[in-house]
């Protein structure tokens, strides 16, 4: 593997680098002291210049964002951490919770300074429940050193921080949905504007960043936004955790420099598709985006613009790859079952629209496919896309429409298949017993 | 007869509701409570939690009803959760799914007889990049075979490990002997 800058995953292969104190040993800290230091305007600004855009998908500018939240409202401002990851193909802030926990906490008490917030909260997905006591025992360790609670460090700042468990619910990572969930009800979208940098949590001033796009921010004040605006490629500054997985050799995290060569990625550190198969697509962003052909992937480059270009998305990068094995029609039903399950219900075309597309989708695998079955799901996959309170309908209709189009063949055989009275081998994926849920 | 809940559990609730800016925002950490005393939601639990955080009981019914945690009946003492998503469903899962099923003789949904063991598909649990995976209570075991979810299952019958989080300990069960909580990567 070549050696590529490190920002979010340097030293933790060192042992027990989970503990304050081997953190520390390792320059941990310096960070917070130093921007405790700094005037918050400043930081804002450094943030700014460095063209860090948010990790949890939108890839808004977190500059700008923090630029938002009104400095004189006399209400208090929340900082939220999101750390609900639920993006199918996404894992990479587990590993931050996990492994580097402190760089956490420490890129949440910078920007808790910048944005003069007293208390801050991690919205952990409720499965992760190893992330969560590590990361509330990296809490309790600053709480004992005083580098939590009142007067941190001596600069008569005060800070609390809490780890909030979610309880199962994708839409929970939707910024909105994830404050009503804070609020105490059903993790339903609001209507935007008011954004939550003017009105948030309980109608204060709330910021609400993901859990990489925070543990950034140490490194931003230590070393300036410029020297980060150098890394990576123009407007898609910095590193990005890639989560890699499906047929790879070597799935797994990787920190990336923005702008690597897809292709490359695969071939010189995912190790390359898994023995006696060959590449036939890839998901860059997490399921919720265009898929991409093996045709398509050349040329393409890891970063917002390279990405969006070639007419998908970079989202979240949880990136997953297929092989020829994988029969398309069963993949698509595998996220459209997904979507399905996790629509929260609020806005009828999502609701209903999601289950119907699972359900035209299911019959096609099952060799019962219609002839304008193809049509129908474009038909009502056009009546959810921006009809909907949140951007859930919006890019779930993403994959369906590109897997449709791109590989639209193997959906007309299994339909002609279906005319000719013909037996369906379904050889892979497991769907008989989604049935029961 | 009517189910309680302990003194320690109602201690542990009102520190947790203490943190909060607002009482409200700990009824996910109340069910929690709720189902680690009773099993399950429980009608008792709900008007417990509707009465310490504040909200009507048919609020805290939908939220229960809403978070797929939470469950409404009865689940096994270990509850297997295989995650059916993509990146698991590429690389496997159904035939961990099928083992379960053999070797339990119960579907997603349903309980075993003695009360050990129940099971479940659900989405995508963050494990990607170790598929094909389960969840069993609290703790991940990723990159299985059948025959190591096998292994697995073989010792947790005879060990009955603690693999639960404990909100009114604040603390995640020890796990198997020997065995990570959780995997990481390269
Ligand atoms: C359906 C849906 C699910 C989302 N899930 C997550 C998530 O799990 N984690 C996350 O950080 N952002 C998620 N987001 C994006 C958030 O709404 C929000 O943009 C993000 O947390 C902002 O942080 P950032 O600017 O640092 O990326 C999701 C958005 C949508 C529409
Ligand atoms: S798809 Fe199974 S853990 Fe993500």
């Amino acid at each position: 593997m070549a050696e590529h800058i490190q920002i979010l995953l340097k030293n933790i292969r060192e042992k027990d680098y989970h503990r304050l104190e081997v953190y520390e040993k390792f320059g941990g800290y310096a960070s917070v002291r130093k921007a405790l230091e700094m005037d918050p305007l400043q930081i804002i600004e450094e943030v700014k210049t460095s063209g860090l855009r948010g990790r949890g998908g939108a890839g808004f500018p977190t500059g700008l964002k923090w630029s938002f939240v009104p400095r004189d409202s006399g209400k208090p401002v929340y900082l939220i951490n999101n750390a609900d990851e639920s993006e199918p193909g996404t894992f990479k802030d587990r590993v931050l919770l996990e492994r580097n926990p402190h760089l956490v906490i420490e890129g949440m008490l910078c920007a808790a300074w910048a944005l003069q917030s007293n208390m801050s909260i991690i919205y952990i997905r409720g499965e992760y429940a190893y992330p969560y006591t590590v990361i509330s025992a990296a809490i309790k360790e600053c709480y004992q050193k005083g580098y939590l609670g009142e007067n941190i460090f001596g600069s008569g700042f005060t800070h609390h921080m809490l780890v909030h468990r979610g309880a199962g619910a994708y839409i929970c990572g939707e910024e909105t949905a994830l404050l009503e969930s804070l609020e105490g009800k059903k993790g339903q979208p609001r209507l935007k504007p008011p954004f939550p940098a003017v009105e948030g949590l309980y109608g204060c001033p709330t910021v609400i960043n993901n859990v990489e796009t925070l543990s950034t921010i140490p490194w931003i004040v230590a070393n300036g936004g410029a020297e980060y605006a150098k890394i990576g490629v123009d407007k898609s500054s910095g590193t990005k955790l890639v989560s890699a997985s499906g047929h790879i050799k070597k799935p797994g995290v990787y920190e990336i420099e923005m702008g690597y060569p897809l292709l490359e990625f695969i071939e010189n550190e995912c190790g390359g598709i898994r023995e006696g198969h060959s590449l036939k697509a890839v998901i860059p962003g997490g399921s919720s985006v265009n898929i991409l052909t093996a045709e398509e992937c050349k040329g393409v480059n890891l970063d917002y613009e390279s990405c969006r270009e070639h007419g998908t998305s970079l989202g979240c990068a949880g990136f997953m790859v297929l092989d020829d094995s994988v029969d398309m029609v069963e993949a698509v039903l595998n996220l459209a079952h997904f979507y399905a399950h996790e629509s929260c219900g609020q806005c009828t075309p999502c609701r209903e629209g999601g289950h119907w597309i699972e359900k035209v989708f299911a019959r096609i695998a099952r060799g019962e496919g219609l002839p304008g079955d193809m049509e129908l799901i474009e038909s009502v996959c056009a009546q959810i896309g921006g009809h909907t309170i949140c951007a859930f309908g919006d890019t779930m209709v993403l994959p369906y429409l590109s897997i449709l189009k791109k590989f639209a063949p193997e959906f007309r055989e299994r339909i002609d298949a279906a005319l000719k009275g013909l037996e369906v081998k379904r050889k892979m994926l497991n769907m008989e017993f989604d049935g029961a849920h | 007869m009517a189910k309680e809940i302990s003194e320690k559990a109602e201690k542990r609730l009102a520190e947790i509701i203490e943190k909060y800016p607002e009482k409200r925002s700990a009824a996910l950490p109340a069910l929690y409570i709720v189902q680690e005393e009773h099993g399950m939601i429980t009608e008792e639990g709900i008007k417990w939690v509707a009465e310490r955080v504040g909200l009507s009981p048919v609020h805290v019914k939908e939220l229960a009803t809403f978070y797929t945690m939470f469950h409404e009946k009865p689940v096994g003492r270990y509850h297997i959760q295989v995650c059916r998503t993509l990146s698991c469903a590429i690389c496997g899962c159904k035939g961990l799914s099928e083992y379960i099923v053999n070797r339990l003789g119960i579907k997603p949904g349903e309980v075993t007889e003695d009360g050990l063991w129940s099971f479940e598909e659900v989405e995508c649990l963050g494990s990607c990049g170790t598929a094909p995976m389960v969840e069993i209570n609290d703790t991940y075991f990723e990159n299985l075979t059948p025959e190591k979810l096998g292994e697995i299952m073989d010792r947790i019958e005879k060990e009955k490990p603690d693999l639960s989080l404990s909100t009114i300990n604040d603390k995640l069960g020890e796990g198997l002997k020997g065995h990570p909580r959780s995997e990481v990567y390269p």
